[in-house]
């Protein structure tokens, strides 16, 4: 004994839905609608790029940055030679942090992954941009003798002496012993103001590089970065994975993805970011599934919005 | 050089928001959903123009 | 004295159907998709509503997206920032895809709605969802490539998302090369074939009739004006 498949199943019966249409028809031309949408389609798009256009606000450097708010650029570069930035202690892909990658529950896909794009921020951000100098600080020599726990003190007594300084600024800060600290910061500070800085970060000794980690990195780590993007309404808890600059319709496909870090567990989570994708993955996977779900699969049927659609069908019964 | 400058002018345009309790919209995002949910409505009870019929 | 075996009838000639793995593939093709079903002259009846343009203007977008997308690349990746003709196809190319994907949304919402899926067109619900999440991929990696702020802070937030399921290292979205390969040319590949696989399988099964239709309906009652069979049990 077989059974009749429901009507909101996907299976093949040998219902009307099943069967070809062997009822009325009306002419159509499909190249005709092709074409008609494609000229349509063609003007809305044309006129819509010549009304509105498109947003190309600027990209930062390392220039425009040292430029706009050097004493963010100076903490920032102290923080990278003192490994205590964000990147510093990302965990992989850049390093092997201990307890800085996301997980769920037992599972650590992060730490599975392994350090692939090996980033040490002191020596990639501030020491080896120095040695391509013509003249390279004294300071260097002084850094590089030091022990490790020397160049801890050094960085971590100039990180708390900037933030005590009137507005951060280098030139104003207490006496004390950062050892070659403040040179080094300094220096870098001049690599990035004359433009040097960007393309030894950026091409890490190649004629031809288009990976942009480094500088995406360093950027990141300081406030100038990130507080522009909090001016454009693009953070995360400003909705800004659904945004683009301006006024200009951004991703408003992602509006799920980008709600789900504004409520909890999500929001304040360490592991939010493989939370919500997982989430996603989840949600995603259901609707691509939807035909095999019997709850959900019935609700057209429920809510006879087919009603509507067919309403001329249904009128001429 | 090291004296400390005032900001640059952002180079960044913020855009119109709307906001609701936690919820903040762009404008142009709250457009093009608008214009969805208008879209879906009107081709339910927008009348379609006749064709040939045939059988 | 030799004697001429008799070959086997050919089946072509026979009419017992293809004995190569082509031939038999052409046979599974024809019987699926004969090309009436592929390119027609009609329509049936209840598919005279606005509610089925959306599929063709999410395709129609799509036309614009690679027009437009193939002239962005022929000029590489920094035109458009010093040509104010660069700009416009820019923008063309950024219109294209915010149409494609009203168009392509509101065609989900009214698909769900017909409970689209039914006798038999799982696999073209399937293809549309997949060309909508490759879709979205495919958007993302390109807001990567506008070498601007926005596609700067977008690298720098996206990499946490990726690191954190551990593809980051694999998918680095700062590294603009690697994520031009995939923009112009792996997922655009996939969005192409999934959506004219999707196509296809329209072509193929038919357009969804309406829920609750019945052999009794005036539209399905031959001119004869009597009904057709009514709808058979399953033995």
């Amino acid at each position: 004994m077989s059974r009749i498949p429901s009507p909101m199943s996907r299976r093949k019966g040998d219902d009307i839905a099943s069967r070809p249409w062997r009822g009325r028809v009306r002419d159509y031309d499909l190249f005709k609608e092709l074409t008609i949408g494609v000229v349509v389609v063609g003007l809305l798009v044309l006129g819509l790029s010549a009304i509105f256009s498109s947003p190309d606000d600027p990209g930062v450097t390392l220039k425009s940055w040292a430029a706009a708010a050097p004493s963010d650029f100076v903490a920032t570069a102290t923080a990278e030679l003192g490994g205590t930035s964000g990147t510093a202690g990302y965990g992989p892909p850049y390093n092997s942090t201990p307890d800085a990658s996301q997980h769920l529950g037992f599972f650590n896909p992060q730490e599975l992954s392994g350090v692939r794009l090996p980033v040490d921020t002191a020596n990639d951000f501030v020491i080896n941009p120095l040695k391509t100098l013509p003249t390279p600080p004294a300071a260097l020599a002084t850094w590089s003798a030091a022990t490790a726990d020397q160049q801890t003190k050094w960085t971590a007594d100039y990180t708390t002496a900037l933030s005590a300084a009137p507005n951060g600024d280098p030139a104003r800060v207490a006496n004390g012993n950062y050892g070659p600290v403040p040179a080094l910061t300094s220096a870098l500070l001049g690599m990035a103001n004359s433009g040097n800085l960007d393309g030894v970060l950026q091409n890490s000794g190649q004629p031809y590089n288009l990976d942009y980690t480094p500088t995406i990195l360093f950027l990141g780590d300081g406030n100038y970065f990130p507080d522009l993007a909090t001016t454009a309404h693009l953070t995360g808890d400003q909705w800004g994975v659904m945004n683009e600059t301006g006024n200009t319709p951004g991703q408003s496909w992602l509006w799920l993805f980008s709600l789900l870090y504004q409520i909890e567990p999500y929001k304040s989570s360490p592991n939010a970011d493989i939370l919500v994708v997982a989430t996603m993955l989840v949600l995603s996977l259901l609707l691509t599934l939807l035909p095999f779900i019997p709850g959900l699969r019935s609700i057209p049927r429920k809510i006879p919005v087919h009603r509507l659609i067919w309403k001329d069908y249904y009128g001429k019964r | 050089m090291l004296e400390l400058m005032s900001q640059a002018p952002s180079p960044i345009t913020p855009g119109t928001y709307f906001g609701w309790g936690d919820v903040m919209i762009q404008s142009g995002n709250l457009v093009v959903i608008i214009a969805m949910l208008v879209l879906f409505v009107l081709a339910l009870v927008l009348p379609f123009p006749g064709g040939r019929s045939r059988k | 004295m030799s004697t001429v075996k008799e070959s086997s009838p050919d089946p072509e000639v026979a009419g017992t159907g293809a004995y190569t793995w082509t031939g038999k593939s052409r046979q599974w093709f024809l019987r699926h998709l004969p090309p009436d079903k592929l390119l027609p002259e009609d329509q049936p009846s209840y598919v005279a509503t606005w509610a089925y343009v959306f599929g063709m203007g999410a395709v129609a977008g799509l036309v614009f997206i690679i027009g437009s997308g193939v002239v962005l690349s022929l000029n590489g990746p920094q035109w458009y920032h010093v040509s104010s003709l660069g700009h416009f196809t820019n923008s063309v190319h950024l219109w294209s895809v915010e149409l494609f994907f009203m168009f392509m949304v509101v065609h989900l919402w009214i698909k769900f709605w017909m409970a689209a899926w039914r006798g038999g067109r799982l696999l073209t619900w399937i293809t549309g969802m997949v060309a909508f999440l490759v879709s979205i991929v495919t958007a993302f990696t390109g807001y990567l490539l506008q070498t601007n702020f926005d596609s700067q802070w977008i690298a720098f937030e996206a990499k946490d998302a990726l690191n954190a399921v551990g593809i980051g290292a694999w998918f680095n979205v700062a590294n603009l090369g690697q994520i031009f390969m995939w923009h112009i040319m792996l997922l655009p590949l996939a969005v192409g074939a999934v959506v004219a696989l999707h196509v296809v399988l329209v072509r193929a099964h038919g357009v969804v009739p309406p829920l609750d239709a019945a052999g009794t309906d005036a539209q399905l009652r031959d001119s004869n004006g009597t009904s057709p069979e009514p709808e058979a049990n399953q033995p």
